[in-house]
């Protein structure tokens, strides 16, 4: 193999790479050369390098300059020249009440969002593992489709779902009997533009939708991996179902779990294009979250690129601290093997 | 019952219960059981119908004429079902931008060029990481790992700027760049497990009876890695197919070169909304994908937990 790969790219450098056999001179010197100094990896990898430093690397190196500038339309546009504008832009963000109130709307949401996904995830997940065969493959497609479903649909689905205009679920509420807390006060009942709360309640119920089934099915994956001889063990020694799960599936699934829990919580804070939707944008300031916060900051009117970079620095870090819990469970798992 | 059943006989719902059972009513403890699973199945299929009751809403509605989706009382199916809305999606009467047809040919175009490089790039790569020990390798792959975590709305904002300068916005070239890198992340990590578990000595095998090194690469890897990038394509798949905020930003007002996701944004939020026209062009943006995801599903799982949690 190892002569495999470092012929490949050994082909690249050669005047001309689609002719396939005549052995030019110049091709079996640039092999070589591949070959004595141990390109060939590097040759291999350049191709992605260059694009995940393109569209990743470079505009994060980018955003964090525009934070301490003033760039904006002028600025893009060449009709005014750039300028170090210090700290300014972060300082403008930490006196903006909005951004503290996108902030807390934010953590709130991955607060409630997390946990309940989580745990409805896994509960489904259990129950798929305990189901019959045709069951359990039933219950799975049926989440897969779900989970399937683009995010830009199912949030159009969902506001249409609780649309105050024909909406199913005012007419559903208000046709419940009054001690389920059924009244005709929920006719017309407008769930997206009342306030935050009512707009993240529906976001609430979208993501858990769209979030339950890649739960379930990695929890199902795992528990495919703990030996059925455990579990009888345990119970054959007489132990009930809860202290099954909690003394030998959990344990068990802890890495999984602790995956799982780290990518809601990025996924869930960076969440935008539902609500982008279900709020409207750009609709009520008080519904946003921080990403829409930012993306009004960067392109609303005026745009500014440098204020919208100090909040996308912010962000990034914040993520960052997530993510390198990420990374240390990952390596700590052994991936990098 | 699964084969699984079995082996839980002396499960039971309460604590004690299974040594009732084990001491005597070997039939009750049989009727427990069946009632068990009864309650399983049944939860079970709520699950599943709750689940798939949004799916059926929007198709529903797309079906119905306007004075039933806007019915007080509404129902489950239509009662004169009609394809008018469908109509009038695809002669672009309802949107005013164009038929359906043409945003399905932008999103698609922009789908299969960012698999296919995003596949090419990626296999590249993950032969690089799985094959060879070079002195980044394991900084390579935790940069990914960090840099697949960057939100796009930090970035969008810098790509914005660079792609303007470039003169790449509003052009469907510029948004399979930018999908195709952000694909390459994942893709990699899950094409590296399926190199790496291609035994080396196939191809060395290979090598000694004289097979040359392209003709080892598309005889031997390149099958067994197969199912790999059959994983790893459903996954860029997804990321071109659904992107929202890069295509948002980048596309502007070029109504013609709108992706479905877009299409539909401007169509949601263009007011006076028709319900049955959004719902029957949502339903062409959906029920296409689900259905190649239920045809693809066993690679689907497979591969999507591999690459997201490696267990």
């Amino acid at each position: 193999m190892a002569d495999t790969v470092q012929r490949e790219p050994g082909v690249r450098p050669a005047p001309r790479p689609g002719q396939p056999l005549p052995r030019l001179p110049a091709r079996t010197r640039a092999a070589a050369f591949v070959r004595r100094h141990k390109l060939a990896p590097y040759l291999l990898l350049a191709p992605a390098l260059a694009g995940i430093t393109l569209v990743l690397l470079w505009p994060l190196a980018q955003v964090t300059l525009f934070s301490f500038q003033n760039y904006g339309l002028p600025q893009l546009t060449g009709a005014a020249p750039t300028q170090w504008v210090g700290l300014a832009n972060f300082t403008a963000t930490f006196r903006d009440p909005e951004f503290w109130l996108a902030l807390r709307t934010t953590v709130v949401f991955a607060v409630v969002v997390v946990p309940l996904t989580l745990v409805t995830g896994t509960a489904i997940g259990l129950l798929l593992n305990r189901l019959g065969r045709k069951m359990s493959a039933f219950v799975a497609g049926a989440a897969l489709l779900a989970w399937a479903t683009p995010p830009t649909a199912g949030a159009i689905l969902f506001y249409w779902l609780f649309n105050p205009d024909g909406g199913l679920v005012d007419w559903g509420l208000a046709g419940l009997p009054h001690w389920l807390m059924g009244s005709t006060n929920w006719a017309q009942y407008n769930w997206t533009t009342t306030g935050a709360v009512q707009a993240y309640t529906v976001l609430t119920l979208l993501v858990l939708w769209t979030s339950f089934p890649f739960i379930a099915v990695a929890v199902l994956a795992g528990l495919k991996t703990v030996p059925a001889e455990l579990h009888e063990a345990a119970r054959v020694d007489g132990a009930n179902r809860r202290q099954v799960f909690w003394k030998i599936t959990f344990p068990l699934l802890k890495p999984i779990f602790l995956v799982l829990l780290l990518l809601s919580v990025i996924w869930d804070f960076n969440i935008f294009t539902q609500t982008y939707l279900i709020t409207g944008f750009p609709g009520n300031q008080n519904e946003y979250n921080l990403s829409l916060y930012i993306y009004d900051k960067a392109f609303g009117f005026p745009p500014s690129y440098g204020l919208g970079g100090a909040l996308a620095l912010i962000f990034t870090l914040i993520v960052l601290v997530v993510t390198v819990g990420y990374v240390r469970t990952s390596v700590r798992q052994g991936v990098l093997t | 019952m699964t084969a699984a059943q079995p082996r839980m006989r002396p499960a039971a719902g309460a604590p004690g219960a299974g040594a009732r059972a084990a001491g005597g009513g070997r039939s009750r403890a049989r009727t427990a059981r069946q009632a068990r699973a009864v309650t399983r199945n049944g939860i079970g299929l709520i699950i599943a119908l709750v689940t798939l009751f949004p799916i059926f809403w929007m198709i529903s509605t797309a079906l119905k004429p306007s004075q039933e989706i806007y019915s007080l009382t509404p129902s489950l199916l239509p009662a004169h079902p009609t394809l008018g809305n469908f109509s009038r999606v695809i002669s672009g009467q309802a949107s005013g931008i164009g038929s359906v047809w043409l945003f399905f040919r932008n999103s698609l175009s922009v789908t299969l060029a960012t698999v296919i490089v995003a596949s090419v790039v990626s296999l590249l790569a993950s032969v690089a990481v799985a094959r060879f020990r070079f002195r980044l390798r394991a900084s390579f792959l935790i940069m990914l790992l960090i840099v697949q975590m960057i939100p796009g709305q930090a970035l969008i904002i810098a790509l914005f700027v660079d792609f303007n300068r470039l003169g790449l916005l509003e052009n469907l070239g510029g948004l399979v760049l930018v999908y195709a890198a952000q694909a390459l992340p994942v893709s990699i990590w899950m094409l590296r497990n399926f190199v790496a578990t291609v035994p080396r000595e196939l191809e060395e095998a290979a090598a000694i009876d004289g097979a040359s090194a392209p003709r080892i690469f598309w005889r031997i890897l390149f099958p067994l890695v197969m199912p790999g990038l059959v994983a790893t394509s459903i996954f860029s798949f997804i990321t071109a197919y659904n992107e929202f905020i890069v295509a948002l930003t980048f596309l502007g007002q070029a109504h013609s070169s709108y992706t479905l996701p877009i299409y539909l944004t401007y169509f949601f939020s263009r007011g006076g909304a028709e319900w049955g026209p959004i719902m029957a062009a949502s339903t062409l943006y959906t029920v296409p994908v689900l259905a190649f995801f239920m045809l693809v599903r066993r690679w689907l799982v497979g591969g999507l937990v591999a690459g997201a949690v490696k267990g």
